[in-house]
């Protein structure tokens, strides 16, 4: 049996204790009103970001600068003289209109000047909107970076969940000895699943100014206002509050469901005079694995693709089930070698080591693959409605878009490729820390860019979700790991885990 | 001095595999084992260095990564960069996503190839090759332990025989 070390749980009471406050300080500093904004907006004046010099700077030369930043030189020589007049109210919000008009409508050059004419006769309401705009983004702030990590901890248990299943399912030799570690970090799959479905009603009630889903908002499905979205209005069918709320719970009721009697089969199994919960469990990972790559997808749309809802991309299910899928294996080799290090898995040797390794670096590249095809499809064809995902990404995030490359594909290729590497404990573990990172930078690419847009950083609010929910994560998971022994007696495939030998 | 060998056949990989560990630990240097399929663990047994193949094929794939990469280079972006459908030649980087297949490609296939291709220098096959094998029974399901006789022909045939072969034989070879 393992015991819970007093240092680890302290470790993750701290953690829990600085993330709350971490969040905490993120809710109070978000403005309250577009006066806060403007103030902050005037403050970064002086700041270091191009993106701000550029929104308040008063010259022509901004126009030259809009213009580079938007690619289409000649478009604006000829708009120029226009330029002048109006640049004093040319803001961020702004240069990202005409970044994706240009993109989109290049040719289009009429359409270029009709833009700046609007935006002259309404410069006024511009500067107002654009307020409102970053408003609304420093709101969504502390809410998106608590997003990110609540997802993120929920699918790496999501994940595991996933990789226990095929292991029962594949009758896989090498893995029972692991099981329980397995089903420890499962067990963090009801408190996060609970914290987030809370998130997520938070956000379809709007409560403390959660505007991460814009489709929620009611008015912009309404014919009648001034924030009617057409393309939001034809997938209401979809995109509807009650939905996705019913859909969430279904789905995470389920996956809980599963989880619970895997888990008590596996127990079971302990004590059992024949095969039967083994069995159970071999016939419920087969319903599992139909039932959560049809519930993975809908929930990569729902949780995740739906913070962009004019964009889409058919293999996005796919990538996110990559991401958290790799990692989750990361965190099973972690959890493991730390269990080991302690002297509590002694039948674990450097082969279980080796095939988890292996998992970590073969899933790495296949997300890499994932990742190149939905972007270098989307890259190539160039598609206005498809390729302002990635527009966005490229020129406001582009160290944390490319980053996360190096930490997802060519750190892991290049150190996890040697037989010899696979089977050492620090380099598995620095390998497993560099995965973990970079596929939270990959959530936060994939939530912040329509959440909070230029106005992403990772500090308090981001640092202190990240910390509160590992601290949850670490309890819950040691805690479960307590309840039960570390080896699965009865299972029938137990002699030859123990005996693995590669 | 002859050049006189023992063959030691056997019929089950399992008493090759304890005859292999005993004539290590009578220090008989093993000049080859001939067997009708992989043993595993015959390589550790027998104390064979391990591969290094594959180190050769991580080489030989960032050969072909960079050969690739020099030709896409050289041929669409330095010696004729037109506008092909609006696809942005001024640099490498500019365009490199639309190159990644064939660098991917380039990479596997020269990895692949050269590393089969040493394989075969190395193990000295090509078409043609006299085959080597001193019994052809070893093919089929026979093994056959070689060992260079260099002191007591008859202490050795006697070791052998009690390691569990079926048949010993002592062979001049050229």
């Amino acid at each position: 049996m393992y015991t819970f070390s007093s240092k680890l749980k302290t470790f993750s009471f701290v953690l829990m204790i600085l993330g709350a406050i971490g969040i905490g300080i993120g809710f109070m500093a978000a403005p309250k009103t577009i006066e806060d904004v403007e103030k902050l907006l005037a403050d970064s004046h002086h700041g270091h970001e191009a993106a701000h010099v550029e929104k308040v700077a008063p010259h022509a030369a901004d126009a030259h600068v809009v213009a580079d930043t938007v690619k289409a030189a000649e478009t604006h020589v000829a708009d120029s003289t226009h330029a002048e007049a109006h640049v004093a109210v040319d803001t961020a919000a702004h240069a990202v209109d005409t970044t994706v008009a240009a993109v989109a409508e290049a040719p289009a050059h009429t359409d270029n000047h009709d833009t700046h004419a609007k935006a002259d006769a309404h410069s006024h309401d511009d500067h107002k909107a654009h307020l409102e705009h970053v408003l609304h983004q420093l709101q969504n702030k502390p809410w998106a970076a608590l997003y990110v990590a609540c997802i993120f901890f929920m699918l790496i248990s999501v994940g595991v969940l996933a990789f226990y299943a095929i292991q029962y399912a594949a009758q896989a030799g090498w893995s029972p000895i692991l099981f329980r570690v397995m089903e420890g970090i499962t067990s963090y799959l009801l408190p996060g699943s609970i914290i987030f479905f809370i998130f997520l009603v938070a956000a379809g009630m709007h409560w403390g100014h959660n505007h991460l889903f814009v489709w929620m908002d009611p008015e912009v499905v309404n014919p009648e206002s001034v924030k009617f979205d057409k393309l939001i209005f034809l997938k209401k069918g979809w995109l509807s509050v009650g939905r996705f709320l019913a859909t969430a719970a279904i789905i995470l009721v389920v996956w809980n469901f599963v989880r619970f009697k895997f888990r008590q089969n596996s127990l079971a199994q302990d004590s059992a005079e024949d095969n039967a919960p083994y069995k159970k469990n071999f016939k419920l990972a087969a319903f599992f694995l139909v039932f959560f790559i049809v519930s993975e997808s809908i929930m990569s749309w729902d949780w995740i693709m739906s913070v962009d809802p004019h964009w889409y991309s058919t293999l996005f299910g796919w990538y996110v089930f990559a991401s958290f899928f790799v990692s989750g294996i990361t965190v099973i080799a972690m959890i493991t070698l730390y269990l080991k290090s302690k002297g509590y898995l002694e039948h674990v040797n450097t082969s279980h080591i080796h095939d988890l390794a292996k998992f970590m670096f073969g899933i790495s590249i296949f997300w890499t693959y994932l990742w190149f095809s939905q972007f270098m499809l989307i890259w190539y064809s160039n598609i206005p409605e498809e390729v302002t995902y990635f527009v966005t990404r490229i020129e406001h995030y582009k160290l944390p878009f490319f980053g996360m490359l190096a930490l997802n594909f060519i750190f892991p290729l290049l150190i996890l490729i040697n037989t010899d590497f696979k089977r050492l404990t620090w380099i598995v573990v620095m390998a497993g820390i560099v995965i973990l990172f970079g596929h939270y930078i990959d959530f936060f690419n994939m939530i912040m860019p329509a959440t909070v847009g230029d106005q992403w950083f990772i500090g308090i609010p981001e640092i202190g979700a990240l910390m509160f929910f590992l601290g949850l994560f670490i309890f819950v998971v040691f805690t479960a790991l307590t309840k039960a022994p570390l080896v699965p007696k009865g299972n029938p495939f137990i002699e030859e885990s123990k005996h693995f030998h590669y | 001095m002859s050049n006189k060998v023992i063959h030691a056949i056997y019929n089950d990989d399992d008493v090759l595999m304890d005859a292999v560990k005993q004539t290590r630990a009578a220090h008989h240097h093993i000049e080859e084992i001939y067997t009708p399929f992989p043993v595993h663990g015959l390589d550790k047994a027998m104390g064979l260095a391990p591969t290094r193949l594959a180190i050769c094929a991580f080489i030989y794939g960032l050969v072909g990564l960079s050969i690739y990469t020099a030709l896409m280079n050289f041929v669409m972006i330095n010696d004729w960069p037109q506008d092909i459908g609006g696809k942005p030649s001024f640099s490498y980087i500019d365009n490199m996503p639309a190159f990644v297949p064939i660098m991917f490609e380039g990479t596997v296939f020269f990895a692949a190839h050269l590393m089969v291709i040493t394989f075969y220098m190395r193990s000295k096959l090509w078409p043609f090759k006299q085959a080597e094998n001193p019994d052809v029974r070893t093919t089929d399901d026979h093994f056959l332990m070689e060992v260079g006789i260099h002191g007591n022909e008859e202490e050795l045939v006697s070791f052998f025989t009690s390691t569990g072969a079926v048949e010993v034989k002592v062979v001049e070879k050229h």
